[in-house]
C-alpha cells in the first residue's frame, strides 16, 4: 500500500486529492493536511466583498467530503519536510502541527511515499507596512477578508447616501504583487454597486497597479481581436475602466499604508501619496515557508525551496535577462529535482521567472507583477500531478506520461463587472498559452484565435454557472470528474 | 457635484480621455439576450477546448 500526502486543500491540492483517491482506490492511502477546515471557491469572494453573497455560499466543510471519499483529513499546518526521514525513520515524512480545537498544538510525523505540496500562497501583508485587514486596508483574498471588506464598504455606501464624498483605492498593495484580476474585478463591482445605488456623484474610484500598462495582469498582457483590429489588452482594460468611471494610477509600487493614505513610488522614481476612505489592496504572495531537513538534520530548505518559499520543480531557474526567457524554462511535471517523490502544485511551485518584463525604478525598486497561477492552471496542474503519481504507484515506473506546461496550457479569466441575471456583466478573457511563447507565436506571443476578450451579460452567466459547477465538483458529487478544471 | 466620470471624460490630454469607449450599439449588444445566449455557449465551448487541449 502506498501513502500519498497532499499539503493544502485549495483549488490545486483539493483537485489532486480527489483524483488521487479516485485513481488509487481503497488499496492506497491519501492524506490531506490543511490548516483550513473549509474549501473556498476563491473567485466568488468578489461577490462576498460587495455583499451579494454570504461566506457560506462560497465555502463548505472539507471533512465530510473527505470522509465520504475515504481520504484522511488532518487540520494542521505543515512545519517541515524531511524527505530522507531521520535517524528513526527511513521514510520521508512531514512534521505537522494540528490547529483544530481538539488537538491544537499537538505535533505529528506523517510519513509518505509521495508528497504533493499544494500549500498555496502566504498573503504577505507584512511586506508592505500598514497593509491588510488587520491594519489600514481591506482584502478579498479569503472569504473572511471579503466579508470584512463588505462591512467597511457598507459604511462607505451609507456615508455617500448621506451626501459625503468617498474615495475608493483598489489595486495592488505591493510593487511585485500579482492577482491583478481579482482586484480589477473588485473595482468594477464597487463601481457597479455605486452606480446601481445612484451614488456615482459622491464616489471617486481609483485603480492603482504595478503594471507597466493596464491589462498586463502579470502575464505580459495579451492581444485580442476586437472590431476588426488586433488590440492589446491595454485598450480593453482602459476602456472598461473609463466606462465604469474609474481613473487609474499605473506603474505604481505601494510601499506603505497609513489610515486613509497610501504611499507609492512610480517607475520613474518619484514618490506620491493617495488619500482614501476605503481601500482594497492585494498583498504580495510568498510560499508557505516550510523548512526542509536531510537525514542528518541539516537544513536543506534552500535546496528544496526558492528564496520566496515556493518549491523548486523541473524548471530552469538559471537567472537570465528577459530577452533570453524561453518557453522551455517552464516546468511540465512539477517534480522536485532534489527528491523524485516530491511534487509542487498550483501556486506552491516556484516559477522560473515572470511573464511580465521586469522593470526597475531609478531608486532600484522592482515594480512589476509576478506571474499568476491561480484558478484554472492550479486545478489542471493538481490533476496532472495526481495522474502522474497514480501512474508511478500503479506501474512502478518513474516516467511521467501526463504533462501540463503553462506554455501550452490555456486559461480563461472571467472578470465580473456587475451582478444580476439581466443587468450583470463580465469581461471574459481567454489566453492560450498562459505564458507567451514568442518562438512559436512570433507576432503576438499567443494563438490569436484562442485569445479573446468579450464583455457582456454572457460573461456574468458564465461566472455564476462556474460558481455552482465548481462548488459541485469540489464537493465530489456524482459525476464530478467529468467536469473539466 | 459632477461625477469623476463626467469631470474627467472631457479633460484634454488626461490618460482617461484617451480611453476607448463603447458606442450605444455596443452597449445594446452586450445586453441583447439572444446574442448573449449564443455567446454563452460559444465561449463555454472555446474555454472547454482550451482546457482540454492544454494538457496531456
Amino acid at each position: 500500500m502506498s501513502k500519498v500526502v497532499v499539503l493544502g486543500a485549495g483549488i490545486s491540492g483539493h483537485t489532486a486529492a480527489l483524483y488521487l483517491k479516485k485513481g488509487l482506490g481503497k488499496n492506497h492511502e491519501v492524506i490531506v493536511v490543511s490548516p483550513n477546515s473549509n474549501y473556498q471557491w476563491v473567485p466568488s469572494n468578489i461577490w462576498v466583498g460587495v455583499g451579494l453573497m454570504e461566506p457560506n455560499q462560497v465555502k463548505f466543510k472539507l471533512e465530510p467530503v473527505y470522509r465520504r471519499k475515504g481520504i484522511v483529513f488532518k487540520q494542521a499546518l505543515a512545519k517541515a519536510i524531511r524527505p530522507e526521514g531521520d535517524s528513526t525513520s527511513e521514510k520521508g515524512f512531514v512534521e505537522i502541527e494540528y490547529v483544530d480545537e481538539a488537538r491544537r498544538g499537538q505535533t505529528e510525523k506523517v510519513d509518505y511515499d509521495f508528497l504533493v505540496n499544494a500549500t498555496g500562497p502566504t498573503l504577505n501583508f507584512k511586506a508592505t507596512p500598514g497593509l491588510g485587514p488587520d491594519l489600514y486596508s481591506n482584502s478579498v483574498c479569503t472569504y473572511d477578508h471579503a466579508w470584512h471588506a463588505w462591512q467597511n464598504l457598507k459604511v462607505a455606501f451609507e456615508k455617500m447616501e448621506a451626501g459625503v464624498h468617498q474615495t475608493f483605492l483598489i489595486g495592488t498593495g505591493h510593487a511585485m504583487a500579482t492577482c491583478q484580476g481579482a482586484a480589477f474585478e473588485y473595482a468594477l463591482n464597487i463601481a457597479f454597486e455605486v452606480n446601481k445605488r445612484g451614488l456615482h456623484k459622491f464616489a471617486d474610484i481609483i485603480w492603482i497597479s504595478n503594471e507597466y500598462e493596464l491589462g498586463d495582469f502579470g502575464m505580459g498582457g495579451a492581444y485580442v481581436k476586437r472590431g476588426g483590429y488586433v488590440t492589446p489588452t491595454k485598450v480593453f482594460t482602459e476602456s472598461i475602466l473609463a466606462e465604469y468611471g474609474i481613473r487609474w494610477i499605473k506603474r505604481a509600487g505601494v510601499y506603505k499604508v497609513e489610515p486613509g493614505k497610501a504611499y507609492y513610488e512610480l517607475l520613474d522614481g518619484t514618490y506620491h501619496e493617495q488619500t482614501f476612505d476605503f481601500s482594497m489592496l492585494i498583498p504580495g504572495f510568498a510560499g508557505a515557508q516550510i523548512k526542509a531537513f536531510n537525514k542528518k538534520g541539516e537544513d536543506i530548505t534552500s535546496t528544496v525551496f526558492a528564496a520566496n518559499g515556493m518549491m523548486k520543480v523541473d524548471a530552469d531557474y538559471t537567472p537570465k535577462p528577459y530577452e533570453q526567457w524561453k518557453s522551455s524554462d517552464w516546468p511540465e511535471i512539477y517534480q522536485s529535482p532534489a527528491y523524485d517523490n516530491l511534487y509542487a502544485s498550483g501556486i506552491a511551485f516556484a516559477p522560473p521567472h515572470g511573464m511580465s518584463k521586469p522593470m526597475e525604478s531609478p531608486n532600484g525598486t522592482k515594480i512589476f507583477p509576478t506571474p499568476p497561477r491561480t484558478g484554472m492552471p492550479s486545478g489542471v496542474i493538481g490533476k496532472v500531478v495526481a495522474q502522474n503519481v497514480i501512474h508511478r504507484i500503479k506501474t512502478g515506473r518513474k516516467d511521467h506520461p501526463h504533462k501540463a506546461s503553462m506554455v501550452r496550457m490555456g486559461a480563461a479569466c472571467i472578470v465580473s463587472a456587475g451582478y444580476g441575471f439581466t443587468k450583470g456583466q463580465a469581461a471574459t478573457m481567454t489566453v492560450s498559452p498562459i505564458v507567451p511563447d514568442w518562438e512559436k507565436y512570433p507576432k503576438y506571443g499567443r494563438d490569436i484565435d484562442k485569445t479573446v476578450g468579450v464583455i457582456g451579460l454572457a460573461g456574468h452567466w458564465m461566472k455564476l454557472f462556474m460558481h455552482y459547477m465548481f462548488l459541485y465538483k469540489a464537493k465530489a458529487k456524482f459525476g464530478w470528474s467529468l467536469i473539466p478544471e | 457635484m459632477a461625477s469623476i466620470h463626467e469631470r474627467l471624460k472631457n479633460e484634454p490630454y488626461s490618460e482617461y480621455s484617451f480611453a476607448t469607449r463603447p458606442t450605444n450599439a455596443t452597449l445594446f449588444w452586450r445586453r441583447c439576450i439572444i446574442k448573449q445566449i449564443y455567446l454563452f455557449f460559444a465561449l463555454n465551448l472555446k474555454i472547454m477546448r482550451i482546457v482540454v487541449g492544454g494538457h496531456s
